[in-house]
Parts: structure tokens; sequence; C-alpha cells
């Protein structure tokens, strides 16, 4: 990867001339370009306009700023194994800033993005993973500049920006509950640049590709009203669930060893968060297409999803609610007790003043009343 | 405000205040109830007061005689209907089932969602049903009272929202989900202070008609 960080005067400027000095095939390319269109849900009608935008679009210069994070974005994306959709696009990007895979270090690093800023001001790609923190601008700092500054500085000469991950698109985990560090999303700091959130802890490697290459052919991608794009984050997890027909007829697993969960069967009462999860795990799955977590037995966590680390117990049914009903009815019991005690005797002691005051009527009261 | 963080409010502390107010509520209103006792009855009893409560209690949860059934069949069969659905959707989805069972610490069978989708449907054409019923019928029209109209709609949205929940329209389902279960703690704040009680008094009103007529000695 570290040898995709090229020099920009020397590496051909458009993707498509680019992929073949590195010995991609034409063939090699259009299988990109069909997988790539079909995971965008792009009519195949627009497959050659597809090819030809991607082939010509020009090589951009990608920025990838990592902020609190874990680098899991980056290893969920370089951990796909060659060749793949992945590794294509990343071949057809200038990969001008990076600080974990970049073969410069300190200040060289630095100058390195700074030069990239400069040369493609106004055009190049920022990507960002990991979240903000505002408590303390000291809580996280690259070559002694904070975050905040960093990202604020870098986003002025953005084009676009892609959050990757739930971090930069929502806050993710350093934004849990108690938040330590103050921590935001991208998209709390920078209002005037059209930012593309990308989520999932972490997300899946084709899903960043396809928004790449998204990018390069039609600009930028329809998104949803969490930023995120449609053609990837259109529908739940729960939406296109292999195990759904057992969710339907009503058949759980109880437990992660019993007979429902040998024979398959929905993961809803075992805390799966699918219904709720906007990601395209469940279609274009992880490691080359080999399962999701569901596949291998275990809920979804609805990692994708803003404040999934906040959202009660993984292992809780979705419609259970999160807090301690035990401990709220024992007080709602005693405080009803009270109340209750109190409102018998006030109606008792009503109903006593009633009798009292009774006054017994006979019918000739009544008709001396009537002849009034 | 995302739909994530909707859901959450509504599973977490607006639940919360819900179920108290529902749980205090409920208890309160048993014990103004039970509280304010009955005149101790000083005939010598003919007959088990126990056994004609509750044989009122089951009697009258069948249907009505012929004779009640053809005066006011309609109100009947829409009323049945309506009962019946929504106790099915109540009780008998997974979903809810896992809610109670978080409460109580037990659950029981779930009917495959398709068959309790049915009944909802049937629930809410029979709740609409007996709305243009009360608001056509003059009588019924002249005692109602906006607290009728009141438990009518939050009783009806919940049943509602859930069946777009289950069929995903129109919002996306952490937002749909967030509505069903608000709608839900409306219901659950209101239940004990109006007319919903009658889910529980109506027991304790048969079965005092019936323990009345019971330790007399005569059927009710
Ligand atoms: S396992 Fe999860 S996503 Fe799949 S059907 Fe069950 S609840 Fe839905």
């Amino acid at each position: 990867m570290t040898t995709r960080i090229k020099d920009l005067n020397t590496a051909p400027n458009n993707v498509g001339k680019y992929l073949s000095t590195q010995g991609i095939s034409r063939r090699g390319f259009l299988k990109f370009c069909t997988t790539m269109a079909s995971m965008m849900a792009v009519s195949p009608t627009l497959l050659p306009q597809l090819v030809e935008a991607l082939e010509n679009a020009p090589r951009p210069s990608v920025i990838w700023l990592s902020f609190q994070e874990c680098t899991g974005c980056t290893e969920s994306l370089t951990r796909a194994h060659s060749p793949t959709v992945e590794g294509l696009i990343f071949d057809a990007i200038s990969l001008d800033y990076h600080h974990t895979l970049q073969a410069a270090s300190g200040e060289a690093a630095e100058l390195a993005r700074e030069e990239a800023m400069k040369a493609h001001w106004g055009k190049y790609l920022l990507v960002v993973d990991g979240s903000i923190p505002l408590g303390n601008p000291g809580f996280s700092t690259i070559a002694g500049m904070s975050n905040l500054d960093m990202l604020l500085e870098a986003a002025k000469g953005a084009a676009a920006i892609i959050a990757a991950g739930t971090c930069a698109a929502y806050g993710g985990i350093p934004k849990a509950n108690p938040n330590p560090t103050g921590a935001v999303a991208v998209q709390d700091l920078i209002k005037d640049k059209p930012i593309i959130n990308v989520p999932g802890c972490p997300p899946i490697p084709v899903v960043i590709t396809g928004v790449l290459a998204h990018f390069l052919a039609f600009g930028l991608p329809e998104l949803d009203s969490l930023g995120r794009p449609k053609a990837f984050y259109g529908q739940s997890i729960h939406d296109r669930c292999y195990r759904r027909p057992f969710y339907e007829r009503g058949q759980f697993a109880e437990t992660f060893d019993d007979e429902g969960a040998k024979q398959g069967w929905c993961l809803f009462k075992l805390g799966c968060k699918g219904p709720s999860t906007y990601n395209a795990c469940a279609t274009t799955k992880w490691n080359q297409g080999t399962s999701f977590p569901i596949e291998s037995g275990h809920g979804c966590l609805g990692c994708s999803e803003p404040n999934f680390w906040d959202a009660g117990s993984f292992y809780k049914a979705l419609s259970v609610p999160t807090g301690d009903l035990g401990k709220i009815a024992g007080y709602a019991l005693a405080a009803g007790g009270i109340a209750g005690a109190a409102a018998g005797l006030l109606a008792q002691h009503k109903k006593g003043q009633a009798i009292k005051e009774h006054k017994i009527v006979t019918v000739n009261d009544l008709e001396k009343g009537n002849s009034a | 405000m995302n739909g994530a963080e909707f859901l959450l409010w509504t599973r977490g502390t607006a639940f919360d205040i819900a179920f108290a107010v529902f749980v205090f509520g409920l208890i309160l209103r048993f014990l103004e109830i039970f509280l304010l006792g009955r005149k101790p009855d000083l005939s010598a009893p003919r007959g088990s007061a126990m056994l004609g409560g509750v044989r009122t209690v089951f009697r009258r949860s069948l249907p009505a005689d012929g004779n009640s059934f053809r005066r006011s069949s309609f109100t009947i069969v829409a009323g049945y209907v309506f009962h019946f659905g929504l106790l099915v959707s109540l009780l008998l989805l997974a979903p809810h089932i896992e809610l109670f069972k978080s409460i109580l610490g037990f659950g029981w069978f779930a009917l495959p969602s398709p068959i309790v989708d049915f009944f909802t449907a049937m629930s809410l054409i029979a709740l609409i049903a007996v709305l243009l019923h009360r608001i056509t019928h003059p009588v019924l029209k002249f005692l109602s009272t906006p607290e009728d109209y009141l438990v009518w709609f939050v009783t009806f949205l919940p049943l509602l929202t859930g069946y777009m929940t289950f069929h995903h329209l129109f919002l996306p389902y952490p937002w749909l989900l967030g509505i069903h279960i608000l709608s839900v703690e409306l219901l659950l704040l209101l239940f004990p202070f109006t007319k919903l009680m009658h889910t529980f008094t109506l027991f304790i009103a048969r079965w005092y008609n019936g323990a009345i007529a019971g330790r007399k000695g005569v059927e009710s």
C-alpha cells in the first residue's frame, strides 16, 4: 500500500491509464465496474457510462486523516486480500496522506499532507476515520496539531469529505456514554462541505470503495437522512437477512447453543439489532463474501447506527425496554400503595360523611314537596 | 435527534416514566376501589359467593344470549373482533412476548407474524367501524364524552403504528418502532385514569355481581 503513495507529478493522471500501468487488465477493470454497478444498484444500461466515467476520471488526491480511532477501518480495507475490488480502487486513487499506511513519518509526512493540500486545493477528497475530541485539544494530536485544527484546515480545501466508520460519522465508541473526551462526529463540525457518512465498526471495505467509485464516476451519491449513501444503506439487515423466514414463522434461538441456534433460526430474542440497522452486510458480506455476523451465529450489534454502543445490551431483544423495570415497578408500587391508601381512606371518610348526612325521606315528605 | 436516539429514548427514559405511572396508577385505583369495601351482608348465605362470582366472570365473557345479540348485534360483533384481535396482537407476537418476559420473567408461545398481522388488520377495521357507529348513531353520539374519543384514539394508535412498523411503511424502522413504543407509552400513561381501566375493573364488577347473586343462591 505504501507504494501507492506516489509522486503525483510522475503518475498518469486518470484512473484508466493508471490502472493499465499497474498491470490491471481491461477485463479485470470491467469486472470491477460490473461489481460496483450491481452493488450501487445502477441499471445495467448505465454500465458503459460507469466504465467510461471511471476510466476517464482524473485520479483524485485523497487525504486520509485518522483521529480518535482504533485503525479498524484502515485494517478492514487493507486486510482484504488482493486482487480485490477494494485493492483496485485503492490503486486508482492517489493516497497522498495516511499516517498508518505511508512510509514517511514525522515532519516529512506532515509536509506531504500540506503539499497535497496545496497542489489540489478545492479538489481533493478528504477521508476521515475516528471522532474529534472537543473536551481538550490535547486529548488527540498529530505532530502536535489537535485533531480539531487539522480537520478544520483540511476540510477547507476539500471537494468532499467521506466520514469512514461510525466514529467519524456519528462519534462511535469514543462518544459512548460518558464520552470522556467530548468526542463529536465530522458532521457536527463541518457544515459547508458535502459529507458522505460510511458508517460501520468497521465499514464494509467494498462499501468504502464503492462510495469512492461512485464519487469518481457520478459525483456525490444520493444520501439518506443520516448522510449515508442510499445505494449501500438503503435496506436494513433484517430486510435482507436469510434468517428472516424464521422470524416471520416465530422460530427463534433462545440461547446460543439450543436446538434453534443449531437449526439456524432467527436471533431476535438473543438481541439481534438487524431490524433497526441499515447496512449492506447481508448482501455484500465480509471476508470476500464468506459470511456476515448473523451467518456465523451472532446477532447484529447495529454497529453502523448512531449511538449503537449505548443502545442497551447487545443481548437484549430490540422490543425490550433498556431500563431496570423491576426497580421501577418496586418504587411505583410503593408510591401507588401510599397514594392508594390515602385515596381509599378519603373515600371511606366521604362515604361515612354521606351516611351521616343521609336524611330519611318519607312518601309524605315527597308529596309535600310536590304540592309545594 | 436521529432515529436511533429517538428509539433509544422511547425504549429508555420514556418507557421508564410511562411504566412507573402505569404501575402507580393501577395500584392507586385498585386500593381506592377495594378499601372502600362493601357493607357487611348479615343475611344467612344461601349459596357460595365465591362460586357465583367466578361463574359470572366466566359467563359474561361468553357471547351474549340471542335476545341481547339481536338488539345490538353490531356492537357485539365489532366489539369481539376488536378485542380478540387486540389480545392476539398484544399477547402472541414474539417481540411483545419478549417484553412481557423481561417484566414477568416468563414467556409463552408466539404465533407466526402473518397471522398476528391479520388479526391486527381486523382489529383496526373493527375499531374504525365502532368509531363510525359512535358518531353516526344519534343516541351513542349524544352519550359520548371527549374521554370516549380519547381512549379510542390511544387504543387505535398502537395498533396502527404496530401495523406500520411490521410493514415498514413510510419511515425508517428505528423511527417506526420508536413511534410505536411511544404510542404504547401514551396508552400506559392514560390507562389507569380513564375508562381503559375496564380491562381490569370489568372482572371486579362481574365478580361482585355474581357474588351477590351467588350468596343469595340465585343465578346471575
Ligand atoms: S437474525 Fe436478526 S436480522 Fe435476521 S431475521 Fe432475525 S432479527 Fe432479523
